[in-house]
């Protein structure tokens, strides 16, 4: 089996064994949910609850607010008893709806797509935007957005993203295993709606039981007339293996250009995790409340899987997996390379949260960062081909006016760099600095 | 506890890292130039061990004055990187030198070289070299004066010349020429008797007290690349550059060696300069400092191909028997340079002219 890849990126501890094994379990409800209203990239919701309204689960609680944006449901039913913000996983305090669980959780009617394999895109489509599905790796674009390319790009590719390559999660690696016929359900009605007459799962081999059970869904499927080709594809175990142009330099060999979209090149990538919901949302009618978190590190008890409801607040996630050890010194939303470290355990979970990662003392101490001395291997491992060094160090200085927007625009934030820096430069967050300053100039002008 | 009670630690992502610290690597460079220091004891006894530790020493006190006048913590000074300094100056130094001048050196070396241009990373120009030059035209004498090794002294009693050249007695210490000296100053005398095997394992061969076994830094070398602390690309463009062109020269100007050909002695004088001198330190451990050479792929062949011309040109035609450490001195100036055109696009990059 010879695995596909790009060039650099890193080798790091998967600490994938701590929870890959373990079955996804139901996460008991929690009595109280802070549902997040901003939960996707794009425009913001419009609410439709007040405090003191009862809501049934999967009911619509706030509408999008404009094409490019995505419909928010009620997790379980209960009583609205707060519209006011709360805690935030970028550590601002956003809008978020509280409910008061009843513990009954009574649905709303669903109301599922008739015959799903001859039904036309646009009923598809409608039925995805409505359960509010988006982009469930991290990204959080709407879903029937990316599934809307304008006519001049054709697509001819569907990639479903199945790599994980970050660190210690294995939620996707699960619903592989446990719903591979679901996932790749959801796939075929994703290709009919853009066209797409190949489709690839691009999976790290590091996943071998993952790689089986969709290859033998593949086997079983009844194939659609417009899919002419279908493969799992075995990816080199690489971080960032994952990230999207990466994904199709490795599967497809061709080129996002800078600036630009997948669909430049007549692709589109979608996570397993989102064809799943696209899956539900289709074919059960059932809107985006629901999603698989890993909960793991040497920071907690006893690391599992959890299909979790949208708006659990992390706290209950940590209680479910045993609890914190004593020494668990830091708490990340997502993995360790691109996740994001959180002050409190308040913080709900959202549509995008694929993994809970709690480190311990030792794992999160280091030595202050010290000058660079060009050693290069940050040039090595970007998997961009940029220069983090001389970005980070331009931010650093202040001098924005060195930095190429196109150029440091292309980094993607993976973290390769910083973490082979023996200089522990921060060198994500020089270059977040910089980015963050020429954005701040856009809106002002 | 309750929710929300317990408090975590804030940071940017990533939350993960390698392991890998720069004193760490700087110490690592420092092992891997243990063979070469100790092929100095050996063959030098005391005199190498005094030159290396007070150029050690010296360097390290240095860097703390400097980092104290600037304010930082003098623990920094303990980083590796004035030690390994100090360890590079010392290995270029011939066995005689006086203790004051190897101060001298390591002065010019760690504050002029390196302090006042902001320190760690910051120095254009490798210090060990800037120092070791210095020193060169400063005290032109004794930096060219040679002692013998201790296994070509023990046979001081039949030794009336070495490589064709008279070898000088003095009170206390007996000198001859280096290899490379000897084939600058005197060729046709000098030839019959080069061997290339002392060139390799060194222990029958004046020079630099670091410098005279090819092997031992050879070790090193490798130790390096297997590390992956360095990469292949420079010391390899240099030793490549050097062999070539040598081996080009010796083809138009051939060598009267008695039984050889003109290509294989042309061949013989190629391996020669690869062997001879500080080329070896100097391709290894001197071109591929991080901080004064280039960092990218394409720069680093350019850096490489342009330090290996530099040098055989000195030795064919210039005024010096050695050019190493001029011709590093002289690419590092142009660093900046070969970065700046041999960036690689950004993945996916389209050309902004089309």
């Amino acid at each position: 089996m010879i695995s596909k890849t790009f060039r650099g990126g890193i080798h790091p501890y998967y600490g994938k064994e701590l929870a890959a094994s373990r079955e996804t379990e139901k996460l008991p409800l929690p009595d109280q949910f802070f549902v997040s209203l901003e939960q996707h990239i794009g425009a913001p919701v419009k609410l439709l609850v007040k405090k003191g309204d009862e809501v049934k689960a999967g009911q619509l609680i706030a509408e999008a607010g404009g094409f490019v944006s995505a419909n928010i449901h009620a997790p379980t039913s209960g009583k609205v008893t707060s519209t006011d913000p709360v805690d935030h996983v970028s550590g601002r305090k956003v809008p978020a709806v509280t409910i008061k669980a009843d513990g009954n959780d009574e649905w709303v009617d669903l109301e599922p797509v008739d015959s799903p394999e001859s039904a036309d895109p646009k009923t598809l489509l409608d039925a995805i935007r409505r359960a509010g599905v988006v982009g469930m790796g991290g990204a959080s674009f709407p879903t029937h957005v990316k599934l809307s390319p304008p006519d001049d790009k054709p697509i001819d590719t569907l990639i479903l993203n199945g790599a994980e390559c970050e660190p210690y999660l294995t939620a996707d690696h699960r619903i592989m295993v446990e719903k591979p016929r679901e996932v790749l359900l959801g796939a075929l009605l994703e290709a009919r709606i853009l066209g797409a007459s190949r489709l690839f799962i691009g999976v790290e081999d590091n996943k071998p039981d993952a790689i089986k059970a969709l290859e033998d869904e593949v086997e079983g499927l009844q194939l659609p007339e417009n899919i002419k080709e279908i493969s799992v594809v075995p990816l080199e175990t690489k971080y960032p293996q994952g990230s999207e142009k990466q994904l199709i330099k490795a599967i497809t060999d061709r080129n996002v250009p800078v600036k630009g979209l997948p669909m430049d090149v007549g692709v589109v990538v979608s996570n397993v995790a989102t064809c799943y919901a696209v899956w539900d949302a289709v074919y059960n009618g059932r809107p985006v409340i629901e999603r698989i978190v890993t909960v793991t590190g040497r920071g907690v008890v006893e690391p599992g899987n959890y299909w979790v409801r949208i708006g659990t607040p992390v706290s209950h996630l940590i209680e479910a997996a045993g609890g914190y050890e004593d020494d668990a010194a830091k708490l990340i939303i997502g993995g360790p390379m691109m996740g994001f470290a959180q002050g409190t355990d308040a913080v709900p979970t959202m549509k995008s949260t694929n993994g809970v990662l709690v480190q311990t003392r030792d794992e999160v101490q280091g030595p202050d960062f010290a000058p660079c001395i060009r050693c290069a291997r940050c040039v090595e491992v970007c998997p961009m081909n940029l220069p983090p060094f001389l970005l980070a160090a331009a931010a650093e200085a202040g001098r924005y006016d060195v930095l190429d927007q196109d150029v440091l625009f292309s980094c993607v934030e993976c973290g390769s760099c910083a973490y082979v820096c023996p200089s522990r430069r921060p060198l994500v967050q020089f270059i977040r600095m910089g980015k963050a300053y020429f954005r701040g100039q856009k809106k002002g002008k | 506890m309750k929710m929300g009670e317990r408090k975590f630690i804030i940071s940017s992502s990533p939350h993960i890292h390698d392991g890998s610290l720069t004193p760490r690597i700087m110490w690592g460079v420092s092992l891997a130039l243990l063979p070469a220091t100790l092929v100095s004891f050996y063959a030098f006894g005391w005199d190498a061990v005094r030159v290396i530790l007070v150029s050690m020493v010296s360097a390290v006190v240095f860097e703390a004055i400097a980092l104290m006048l600037r304010n930082r913590r003098p623990r920094q000074a303990m980083d590796g990187s004035a030690a390994l300094t100090g360890l590079l100056l010392g290995l270029t130094l011939p066995p005689g030198i006086s203790n004051a001048m190897i101060m001298v050196g390591t002065f010019v070396a760690i504050i002029v070289a390196k302090q006042v241009f902001g320190g760690l990373g910051q120095n254009p120009f490798n210090p060990a070299l800037t120092g070791r030059v210095f020193l060169l035209i400063a005290f032109p004498a004794p930096m060219t004066t040679w002692p013998l090794p201790r296994d070509l002294t023990s046979q001081i009693s039949s030794l009336k010349s070495f490589l064709g050249l008279a070898v000088e007695r003095h009170a206390d210490v007996v000198t001859g020429a280096t290899p490379l000296g000897a084939v600058k100053e005197h060729m046709l005398k000098a030839l019959p008797h080069i061997n290339m095997g002392d060139l390799f394992f060194g222990l029958h061969t004046p020079g630099s007290i670091g410098e005279i076994s090819a092997l031992a830094i050879l070790l090193g070398g490798l130790g390096l690349l297997v590390a992956r602390i360095i990469n292949w690309r420079i010391p390899l463009t240099i030793i490549a550059t050097v062999f070539a062109v040598a081996f080009l020269y010796y083809l138009a100007v051939p060598p009267k060696v008695s039984g050889m050909s003109p290509v294989s002695a042309a061949f013989y004088m190629a391996v020669f300069h690869v062997f001879a001198g500080g080329l070896m330190i100097g391709a290894f451990f001197m071109a591929t400092d991080y901080v004064t050479s280039p960092i990218f792929p394409k720069g680093q062949i350019i850096f490489g191909i342009g330090v290996g011309l530099m040098t055989i040109i000195i030795r064919l035609w210039g005024g010096y028997p050695e050019g190493v450490s001029f011709a590093i001195l002289l690419m590092n100036a142009l660093v900046p340079l070969i970065d700046r055109y041999t960036m690689p696009k950004p993945f996916g990059w389209v050309d902004r002219r089309a």
